[in-house]
């Protein structure tokens, strides 16, 4: 599909999306648009070779989980095109990440912005924590560390039956704290499945806070690299530096991107809420009514018109 | 309407905690999800953080019980025994170490989908020699959890409820003990965890079309009490109903199956709950109504276990308030 919008366009849109949303449901994983919406609209925009989607642009409703009862049973990796020996794969595998995930589909015109009405309502496939027939994903990551890990299954397997396709995982940095991370690094460079690549979302930011007071992880750099990865490191709001840390040789080895993210970037307002990010949830209504106004003003768009939501 | 109370294992396990100094708080990056924020804040020196690393957790608390601690852990349900499975089994379960795991959103009390919710736990953990299983099903239940857990001598999994719930009982848990709700004699329901609030809102409604119900509710679930539930069993002139947060394999469904059958109990039951299926996200009301875990299903699986219609209606359940039950929860000394 051809690129319409810049990807600082698809950024923007992104990040206006999942502010609307988080205002009218007072509260969302605002914070997360905030750091992943270039990684996301580069990844989306520039690239993914992908084809056009295969699912219907308004996302169908839950038509029930894996069965032998359900044989219609399908994922929603519909909406990152089909399955072509030359296309690439793409896994989100922070799956609470999906809310950003879901504005970028729009952005980019693989989904209908009725989609996102759907999202965490009873009964709709637009899960809160994006499950594998979610628009966009192929498989359940809310359990976060195993993303990794199965991409380098399907890229191993790809690769043997020569498909030159790419299989993209969007990781998180709280996913280096789970031992199965490191233990997919380590099979990728045995193994040499140089067909994948990722790019983490390094925002130091997990559930409880900072990462540093949580667990340390120290330098995330040198120890991929000593597991086996060829690492580059880019601002994750720096596009030009993404596209360069993309284009990182990485013969016979999977090849990270850490992109260093700012996790209230584009809505300064947030950092009022460090270090409790992860799952911003309005306080008050004096505090809900007060950031609209300053995110609104940061994102260069009225603020949002919740009476009435919820 | 019954008493509703918020938040009341933050202060269970304070209190708890603060009485016994070899207890120890650990954490897996769910700290404000699992109500113990405040407690870290407070009390660093008992509490652990350890970060988004389960297996690790598990193998560590192992060694905390060989250093004479009690380590209290906890994150979501799931996380407890999906991946750390193996850990939980060599360094928990086997060498018997008193570790308490707090194991908050059971089944489908979460949004989350497949991967958060714990449907099997039950299952998994009674096939595990050496542990226990205990279940909070209201305030009180999860008031005295944390009491319950630690006077354990070995392992113990707790599905533990958390945020705003009933009071539907005033006395705490008694370890091993059932609470007889109702003592009719036409079918017996078994439930636990938040599936006995449905059932006594059908009880209401069962009793007014006419039928007399015994109704238990389990808070140990391992080890079990099967002479008194052969009692109770051989008390109805009909079958035997169960309704669980759980698959209907390997939970409360199966173990009266394996009580009635070890006993040659000759007599009918009906396992109600999520059917050889994984759930979705969606709220915890939407998913007790899709899935047939509600009182709706209950009063469906009595009729089709009595083989007769009973015309209960929706009306009829959302009009049977469990304050009423509980009134007469009250009168029988629970
Ligand atoms: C195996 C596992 N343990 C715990 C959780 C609960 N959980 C959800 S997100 C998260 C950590 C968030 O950190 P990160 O992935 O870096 O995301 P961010 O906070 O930056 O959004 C945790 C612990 C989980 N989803 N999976």
């Amino acid at each position: 599909m051809k690129n319409e919008k810049t990807t600082e366009d698809i950024a923007l849109g992104i990040r206006r999306r999942v502010f609307e949303h988080a205002m009218r449901n007072n509260g969302g994983y605002l914070s997360q648009a905030c750091s992943a919406a270039e990684q996301l609209a580069w990844l989306y925009n520039e690239e993914l070779n992908l084809g056009a989607p295969t699912l219907p642009m308004i996302p169908k409703p839950f038509e029930g989980v894996p069965h032998a009862d359900n044989p219609n049973y399908h994922t929603g990796a519909g909406y990152n095109g089909p399955f072509e020996a030359d296309l690439d794969r793409l896994f989100i595998a922070p799956a609470h990440y999906a809310l950003v995930a879901y504005a970028t589909l729009i952005e980019v015109g693989r989904m209908a912005p009725e989609g996102l009405e759907m999202f965490n309502k009873d009964g709709s496939s637009v899960e809160m924590i994006g499950a594998e027939h979610s628009p966009g994903m192929e498989v359940h990551n809310g359990t976060l560390g195993i993303g990794l890990s199965t991409a380098a299954g399907l890229a191993w397997g790809r690769q043997k039956r020569g498909e030159t396709g790419k299989t993209w995982v969007y990781m998180s940095d709280g996913e280096v704290q789970e031992g199965q991370t490191w233990e997919a690094i380590q099979c990728c460079a045995h193994h040499k499945i140089d067909s994948v690549k990722a790019i983490m979302d390094v925002n130091r930011q997990q559930c409880d806070g900072a990462m540093d007071s949580v667990m340390e992880v120290g330098d995330i750099r040198a120890k991929m690299e000593q597991f086996g990865a060829v690492v580059a490191e880019c601002d994750a709001h720096d596009l030009n530096a993404m596209r360069d840390a993309a284009r990182t040789p990485h013969a016979g080895k999977p090849l990270i991107i850490l992109a260093h993210s700012n996790p209230f970037h584009a809505m300064p307002i947030l950092e009022e809420r460090f270090p409790r990010l992860h799952y911003v949830r309005f306080k008050s209504e004096e505090e809900r009514a007060r950031m609209n106004t300053s995110i609104a003003d940061a994102l260069g768009v009225d603020p949002i018109d919740y009476e009435g939501a919820h | 309407m019954a008493e509703m109370v918020s938040r009341p294992y933050e202060r269970a396990f304070e209190k708890h905690a603060l009485a016994n100094p070899d207890v120890l708080c650990l954490s897996a990056d769910l700290t404000s999800s699992c109500e113990i924020d405040k407690f870290r804040d407070n009390h660093p020196d008992q509490f652990l953080s350890l970060g988004m690393a389960e297996q690790n957790m598990m193998s560590f608390a192992g060694g905390l019980g060989l250093a004479g601690y009690r380590p209290f852990i906890h994150t979501f349900g799931v996380f407890c025994y999906r991946r750390p499975y193996d850990q939980l089994m060599a360094s928990i379960a086997y060498p018997r170490r008193k570790v308490r795991i707090m194991g908050f959103l059971p089944g489908i009390t979460t949004p989350g989908g497949m991967t958060h919710q714990a449907i099997e736990d039950i299952s998994v953990m009674r096939s595990m020699p050496n542990m226990t299983i205990l279940e909070t099903g209201d305030a009180t239940e999860v008031e005295s959890i944390c009491e319950a857990a630690d006077s354990i001598d070995g392992p113990v999994y707790c599905r533990v409820l958390r945020g705003s719930m009933p009071r539907l009982f005033d006395t705490p848990i008694v370890v091993g003990q059932m609470r007889e709700i109702s003592m009719g004699d036409d079918v017996l329901i078994v439930t636990a965890g938040i599936t006995t609030e449905e059932a006594m809102r059908a009880t209401k409604a069962l009793e007014g079309a006419g039928v007399s119900v015994r109704h238990l509710h389990l808070n140990t679930i391992k080890p079990f009490d099967a002479a008194t539930m052969l009692d109770h069993i051989n008390s109805v002139k009909g079958g035997v109903v169960t309704l669980e947060n759980h698959v209907t394999e390997g939970g409360i469904g199966s173990l009266m199956a394996e009580i009635m059958a070890d006993n040659g109990v000759g007599k009918k039951l009906k396992r109600l709950g999520l059917n050889d299926t994984y759930a979705h996200g969606g709220s915890r009301a939407y998913l007790m109504r899709y899935y047939g875990l509600d009182a709706l299903a209950l009063t469906q699986g009595i009729e089709e276990l009595m083989g007769e219609k009973l015309g209960i209606t929706e009306q009829d359940l959302s009009e049977a308030r469990v304050d009423a039950v509980h009134s007469l929860a009250k009168a029988e000394g629970l």
